[in-house]
């Protein structure tokens, strides 16, 4: 077999994208200092008393600027379009993009069908209207598609642990020495110092931050929700103490913290499981003090509502923190958990510790902001109405407080979500917490860059992906907030 | 004021023991203790040994009693072995059984014996932190202007072109840690496959010799995740200002614009800046450690995590007590300096 080369047959369109892409550089040094030299364009007054003005120099090279963009997203359109076509006739580049075809599709249909139906969406049929929202939601939405499918083996062409023999760090395109039947014949993306595939590895380590990110963060808003809103709302003791402790947590550096926190000797002695104990139980308080608060007048429908809610969500939480029967199983004493034929899910203790100590690191940021917004809303009319009209604390902090405050939450969350993602990275680029042939971005980063100087291939495929993941969330954060702040 | 400053030390002194004792406990934890026997000892020691091993050195005291001895309000351990040689956490070469000193903590000014390093604990912060402060030095000389600079030129017209590139660029910069913009510098400007080789991909020369070749990577790589921040909360704080009304007043006087943002607008725009970049320290800590260990360079990151990793535990807490000096220390400068740059703040 012939190694592949990037572009393949379609490498003629090679020098239209350098053309392309050098006309939107031009454009865009242009486009900033005419902004600052040329003067605005002169408004003209009608008869009919409106105004009109002319497009000038500075029309021009906003023109300009679009079309070599537009000229931009075209061609790398045709070229997925073509590698879809082509596979691997197309080079790397098309044979990654046909790999990649259940996500293009999903990505197709998740927006037809979001920009047709967008003026029924809320907020989230908004986001369609601010070009940057729309290209941090596809960043975002491309890796969250990846990370499923990577899951379900639709995008892998290797098994990302697999050494296969003779390919440690070949470049990328590399056929295999002897493909067997049904076996992808190349390293798309080349093999890293232990002749695994470096692209599966990327897909796969997708799935692992697409896993936990959004869900450490959930967890982290459920604590940082229910300690900030009753610490903003009743001030006093109670927030100088619960400040005092979240401050405590932020004056440590991250990376001491979790160099304390996630090692396996620390594993060991169950105070991961502890923690998880404590933390965990935060999303079922959440859950039951909104339902009572809301529904307590109309005991009929309360009770069944929320023994059905918290039954369930106990059964989660108990399986969440107990593995193999024991909550805490420690050499020397352990603590008797769900029967393990009741239990739902074990966690392995790395991934437990992990998981842990990203909602530790999170919660009081978030802790702060909600007390931050909570001391503000509860000086509005709408909340002085609520006392006025006997609404108990909570029903008032859950059911009107919360509500109120959710466009810079939900903003906060999208950042979040990013700066979790990094933390991730950091962990993995410590070879702390999960294990070590584990395809996580930062893991990954971490063994390619022993080798940099030599092999660019296996470093920058993980780092260009944490890179695009994170950047699509600070993008999709801006355009929510634009869009949120047009209301 | 004064009261002010002085409840605020006191908040410190109570964080910083807080801090201190949950890194005391967590690396006091058995396994731990365990790790550290074997890898100061003999990795085949039997459970017995590596009690005896913990027992003479006094590890198994109860550890407030520990705590205390480190902070020097206990007196320290002292223990006769069977043969008869007389051993302690306060003995010191050239001491006799008599003249050892009962107390040696951080109160006395002693920061113990690193484990790792097999040196006075002192010297060691002193030798790193001296190397990660001209890292910073020249971290803060790089971040601080071009952030400003960035923030001011892309607030002072709000949705221009200038603005949208400039806002763009340090969303880019914000979504690029320390690890990836490292790599991905490393290489473009190092490797032999780019050719371009236009730094060094190590920094370790740069400890004895600091030039532009071998500094300039690491310094660029913690600047630029600290920078994009820094330039949007200036964006923010000064699109803000050139709204108000004495803007408008100047503006419609006839001022120029460059003298608008010069003379009006940037002084009360910089209050805002000031504060985040003082805060931005426990952040510039984190990325220190990052790159210190991506570029080799032997500074205060890099020992914490030799420490951590092979839990020399007083150097650990050494280690803590001047990150967390630091944290609070720029806390406390942040908004004493609020408080004077900002006329219209007054603490009672």
């Amino acid at each position: 077999m012939e190694p592949l080369t990037w572009t393949g047959s379609i490498a003629f369109l090679n020098p239209l994208l350098m053309i392309a892409i050098a006309a939107l550089l031009v454009s865009v040094v242009i486009w900033i200092v005419g902004s600052i030299v040329l003067p605005e364009a002169p408004m003209n007054v009608n008869m009919d008393g409106t105004l009109s003005s002319g497009s000038g120099i500075r029309g021009m090279t906003q023109k300009a600027l679009r079309y070599s963009f537009a000229a931009c997203v075209a061609l790398a359109v045709a070229y997925i379009v073509l590698g879809v076509v082509m596979g691997t006739g197309a080079g790397i580049i098309g044979a990654i993009s046909q790999q990649f075809l259940p996500v293009w599709l999903s990505l197709i249909i998740l927006y037809a069908m979001s920009i047709a139906f967008k003026r029924r969406l809320g907020l989230y049929g908004k986001l369609f209207d601010s070009p940057i929202g729309m290209i941090g939601f596809g960043l975002v939405m491309f890796w969250v598609f990846t990370g499923v499918f990577g899951a379900l083996d639709l995008i892998v062409t290797h098994d990302p642990l697999s050494q296969v023999s003779g390919m440690k760090n070949k470049v990328p395109g590399t056929p295999l020495p002897s493909p067997e039947d049904g076996e992808y014949t190349w390293y798309l993306l080349g093999g890293d110092n232990l002749a695994r595939d470096v692209f599966s590895r990327m897909v796969k380590g997708a799935w692992i931050v697409v896993q936990i990110a959004p869900l450490a963060t959930l967890f982290a808003f459920m604590v940082g929700i229910t300690l900030g809103l009753p610490a903003g709302y009743y001030g006093g003791r109670l927030d100088t103490f619960l400040s005092f402790l979240a401050n405590l947590i932020l004056a440590f550096p991250v990376i001491l913290l979790f160099y304390l926190l996630v090692t396996p000797e620390i594993v060991a002695t169950g105070v991961p499981n502890y923690m998880a104990a404590v933390l965990f139980i935060f999303p079922i308080l959440f859950i039951g003090v909104l339902l009572n608060s809301r529904y307590y007048t109309r005991p009929n429908f309360r009770t069944p509502l929320l023994i059905g809610v918290l039954g369930i969500a106990i059964w989660f939480y108990l399986s969440l923190i107990s593995t193999g029967g024991y909550i805490i199983n420690t050499d020397s004493y352990s603590i008797w958990g769900l029967p393990t034929y009741l239990d739902l899910f074990d966690i392995p203790g790395g991934i437990l510790v992990v998981f842990v100590s990203v909602v530790f690191v999170n919660s009081p940021t978030v802790f702060r902001i909600v007390r931050g917004l909570a001391l503000d809303i509860k000086t509005r009319d709408y909340v002085a109405a609520a006392q006025t009209r006997g609404e108990g604390p909570w029903y008032i902090m859950l059911w009107e407080i919360l509500p109120n405050a959710r466009g810079p939450l939900i903003v906060d969350f999208c950042l979040r979500i990013g700066y979790t993602t990094i933390l991730l990275g950091t962990l993995g680029f410590f070879g702390l917490g999960l294990p070590p042939e584990s395809p996580d971005w930062g893991s990954t980063i971490n063994e390619g860059r022993k080798l940099l100087s030599i092999y660019l291939h296996p470093a920058l495929p993980p780092a260009l992906a944490l890179l695009s993941l994170v950047l699509g969330l600070n993008l999709l954060a801006d355009g929510l907030r634009e869009e949120s702040l047009k209301d | 004021m004064g009261l002010f400053i002085l409840r605020r030390f006191g908040v410190m002194l109570l964080t910083a023991l807080c801090l201190t004792f949950v890194v005391f406990f967590l690396t006091n934890l058995y396994p731990n203790l365990e790790k550290l026997a074997k890898t100061q000892g003999n990795q085949r020691m039997s459970d017995e040994q590596v009690e005896a091993w913990l027992g003479n050195r006094g590890y198994l005291q109860p550890t407030l009693i520990k705590y205390g001895q480190w902070l020097g309000v206990a007196p320290g351990f002292t223990k006769t072995l069977d043969d008869g040689t007389f051993v302690g956490t306060c003995i010191r070469p050239g001491l006799t059984e008599e003249t050892t000193p009962r107390f040696c903590g951080i109160l006395q000014g002693e920061w113990g014996y690193s484990t790792v390093f097999k040196d006075e604990v002192g010297t060691i912060v002193g030798k790193r932190l001296g190397n990660t402060g001209y890292l910073m030095l020249w971290v803060l000389i790089l971040m601080v202007p071009s952030a400003l600079i960035v923030g001011v030129l892309a607030g002072m017209r709000e949705g221009s072109a200038l603005d949208r590139s400039l806002s763009t660029l340090s969303i880019i910069t914000t979504a690029t840690p320390e690890y990836v913009s490292g790599v991905i510098f490393i290489a473009i400007f190092t490797s032999s496959t780019v050719g371009l080789k236009w730094f060094k991909g190590t920094a370790t020369q740069a400890m004895d010799n600091p030039t532009f070749e071998n500094f300039f990577l690491p310094v660029l790589t913690i600047a630029l995740y600290g920078m994009g921040y820094i330039a949007r909360m200036t964006r923010a704080s000064m699109t803000e200002v050139m709204t108000a009304q004495y803007i408008r007043t100047a503006r419609l006087k006839g001022v120029s614009f460059p003298n608008i943002v010069v003379k009006h607008a940037l002084r009360n725009a910089l209050i805002a800046p000031f504060t985040v970049i003082m805060l931005q320290f426990p952040w510039l800590l984190n990325g220190v450690v990052i790159v210190e260990t991506l570029f080799n360079y032997k500074g205060f990151g890099w020992a914490l995590v030799q420490a951590a990793g092979n839990n020399d535990i007083q150097l650990l807490l050494a280690i803590s007590v001047v990150s967390v000096f630091v944290v609070l220390v720029t806390q406390l400068i942040s908004d004493i300096g609020y408080v004077y740059l900002n006329p219209r703040i007054r603490i009672s």
